[in-house]
């Protein structure tokens, strides 16, 4: 029977009982950003564990203050600093095993560094020799991204992959708040929630978009609020808190490798440095919001924790900044040296196999090099 | 022994075959994509495979032709092969960012540690009557992106042959279908032994001695049928079938147009800044001496793909071709 034929004495019936797929309230990260230090929860935290952040996070501040003035010195391009972030940096890559993988950005080039890339190596990018200076699978760190967010539908696809192999890896992926704006940062959450891929997503909110603040970026409740609407837990946790930062993420790896599926982590940070060297941030920034900032300082809090427990005397700091400054220097003194650059290299790896086109535009460059070599002779 | 007559398989049967193939042969190669496993897909190009090989091997995917590719390229990462389904032409162009700038590029990024073996594979062209955005050639934007490979079969023995290579090959490829063919049969028998056609190779479909049209893909019917037709007019025509935009075979096409001394570029894609104006270059500047007249083409004009009642008279037809010919200063000759 139709619906017209029904006409007068219709009846609806009524679809089948409509259910929230998922409840939401597990699903919502805490009202206030998570913090360990000066809180009771670090006296849980170990010790050793403790100072061994302490020492990453002073290395990671040197690293950034050397690469930044490589930068001044022109032997890096461009560097976009994480000073200031260095506690989502060493802990997105302490949380991880060996076997896991890494997505950093463009401005986690220290992030890799904590997970064993050599320095130099991870600049390669930022000094323009090549786009990437190391083998993504030695230490499992894919190349740094700079188009936004456009790494993490990777993330997710390995972390499927990996679980269709039935390896126990996990992938973690990073982001800024800017990036959350984009269309693939959607994506790569809606395709890991439906597929409960191993992922983990670490947001660091730093503030600035290069010049736009948050506010012109998002109406959300916070970015971790975005987590619910895809069906995965959000977690919300002080990005300067490198004890907190590692314990969040920590539980988000165990709970994707255990099959939980992936976790949004939004860490609230702040960009010290500008942009780039070459942005000016005076332009859209006041001192005073910088400053305040500089006193919430990842390194101060945690030395502060350190120091208050009797867990840090002077002769451990003076170690931790004699290692820093040794990496400083070595970092100097390698990055000093010209790059051995060979242009025949530009056609070595656009195919497995270079096309016959390649292959005489090849020709036509050699012949080039030969041309100028003989004109220097 | 007796024998079976063998039923003519079709294009759209020619590719599932070449999947499953390839999946039987392979355990790291995925088809991933919108309805391609429950329904078989919107042209039932992946029919069958999700039954045969489960749902993790021939996967739906939420409906966002990005993340398809995105998380396509993560997998790859992983050392799966994945064979990527974009449902329609103009639905591939979300996915335009991970392809341009992942795809194509991570290999030369990472010196060649992380190659990427991935087949997408996308339903091209018009003439099936389709509304908005189902229509378009844009096989002009992937030839202009460097780390593709841009491959099209216009027979069912090819679709089969270079579908098995472009999912063998360590390189992205770009898998354009010509749709309007997908229900063409010809001579193609699934049950001999079947081989993979190398890429990079074109081929001579008709010879001929008076002129050599330069086609591909769903063009290629057209053109063949222009070369029958031209015989009245006493024009004996060479049709090549490039298969591959890249790599481009110059061999083969300069070949021939070295015989003919004439040719003519046929393909739907618009002609300005279209694929015609590269391989009109090209064969200028292998084959001048040996040319008679300006390499033309043919091709869809320069618009916004037409609404399906207007479309007959923006696609190449004989007409236009035979036209064409016609225009290649034959009035030197006599």
């Amino acid at each position: 029977m139709t619906v017209m034929e029904q006409r007068g004495a219709y009846r609806p019936t009524p679809p089948p009982a409509w259910q929230p797929r998922t409840d939401p309230a597990p699903l919502l990260p805490d009202a206030e950003p998570y913090r360990v230090l000066g809180t009771h929860a670090a006296a849980k935290a170990d010790p050793d564990l403790l100072r061994r952040l302490y020492a990453h996070l002073v290395r990671g501040r040197r690293y950034n203050a050397q690469a930044t003035a490589l930068t001044k010195q022109g032997r890096l391009a461009v560097y976009p600093s994480s000073t200031g972030q260095e506690a989502c940096e060493i802990a997105a890559a302490l949380a991880l095993e060996e076997r896991d993988w890494l997505f950093p950005s463009y401005r986690d080039t220290l992030a890799a560094v904590a997970r064993g890339v050599d320095p130099v190596e991870a600049l390669t990018l930022l000094r323009g020799d090549w786009h990437t200076g190391y083998d993504p699978h030695t230490h499992r760190v894919a190349p740094l991204c700079t188009p936004l967010a456009t790494q993490l539908p990777h993330a997710v696809g390995l972390a499927h992959a990996a679980r269709l192999k039935g390896d126990d890896v996990v992938a973690l992926a990073m982001v800024g708040d800017g990036g959350t704006s984009e269309g693939d940062f959607h994506e790569a959450l809606n395709f890991a929630a439906v597929w409960q891929a191993p992922v983990v997503f670490l947001v660091q909110n730093n503030g600035f978009a290069i010049s736009v603040p948050l506010a012109k970026q998002t109406a959300a409740p916070s970015l971790a609020h975005k987590a619910v609407g895809y069906g995965m837990p959000g977690r919300l946790v002080d990005g300067n808190d490198a004890a907190a930062v590692l314990e969040v993420l920590g539980d988000a790896v165990r709970h994707a490798r255990t099959g939980g599926g992936p976790t949004l982590v939004e860490a609230v940070t702040y960009r010290i440095d500008a942009h780039t060297n070459a942005d000016d941030a005076t332009r859209y920034r006041g001192d005073t919001e910088v400053d305040t900032w500089r006193s919430h300082d990842p390194i101060l809090l945690l030395e502060h924790e350190l120091t208050e427990r009797g867990l840090l005397d002077e002769d451990a700091k003076q170690a931790a900044r004699d290692a820093a400054e040794a990496m400083a220097a070595d970092l100097r003194e390698r990055m000093n040296q010209d790059p051995v650059l060979n242009p025949m290299d530009l056609f070595a790896h656009v195919y497995a196999e270079p096309t016959p086109q390649l292959r005489a535009q090849q020709d036509q460059l050699r012949a080039e090099l030969e041309a100028e070599q003989e004109g220097t002779h | 022994m007796t024998t079976v007559a063998v039923k003519p398989a079709t294009m759209a049967q020619a590719l599932t075959r070449a999947m499953r193939d390839a999946m039987a042969a392979d355990p790291t190669v995925h088809v991933m994509g919108e309805d391609v496993g429950t329904l078989g897909g919107v042209f039932r190009v992946t029919d069958g495979l999700a039954k045969e090989f489960g749902e993790d091997r021939c996967t739906d995917t939420p409906l966002a032709e990005a993340g398809i590719l995105g998380t396509a390229v993560g997998m790859a990462m992983y050392g799966l092969r994945p064979v990527v389904e974009m449902q329609f032409d103009a639905f591939a162009y979300p996915a335009f960012e991970q392809l341009i700038s992942h795809v194509a590029r991570m290999r030369n990024r990472t010196r060649g540690t992380m190659p990427l073996p991935i087949t997408v594979r996308v339903p091209y062209g018009g003439g099936i009557g389709g509304v908005e955005h189902h229509s378009d050639s844009s096989e002009a934007y992937y030839m202009a992106t460097p780390g593709l490979h841009v491959v099209t079969p216009a027979t069912v023995a090819d679709a089969y042959g270079l579908l098995r290579a472009a999912i063998a090959s360590d390189d992205p490829v770009v898998f354009l279908e010509p749709k309007r063919l997908y229900w063409s049969k010809d001579s193609w028998n699934p049950d001999a032994p079947q081989t993979v056609e190398p890429i990079g190779r074109a081929v001579v479909r008709r010879s001929g001695h008076s002129a050599t049209l330069i086609t591909y893909g769903p063009s290629l019917p057209v053109c063949l049928e222009a070369a029958e037709a031209a015989q009245a007019e006493g024009w004996d025509l060479e049709v090549v079938d490039l298969r591959s935009l890249v790599p481009f075979d110059d061999d083969t096409v300069c070949a021939s147009v070295r015989r003919t001394g004439r040719a003519v570029v046929v393909h739907e894609s618009g002609g300005y800044g279209g694929p015609g104006g590269e391989i009109a270059a090209r064969v200028t500047e292998r084959c001048f001496h040996h040319l008679e007249a300006p390499v033309l083409r043919v091709a869809g004009f320069d618009l916004p793909y037409p609404p399906p009642m207007l479309e007959r008279h923006h696609l190449p037809g004989v007409d236009r071709i035979l036209d064409a010919v016609a225009r290649l200063q034959w009035e030197a000759e006599s």
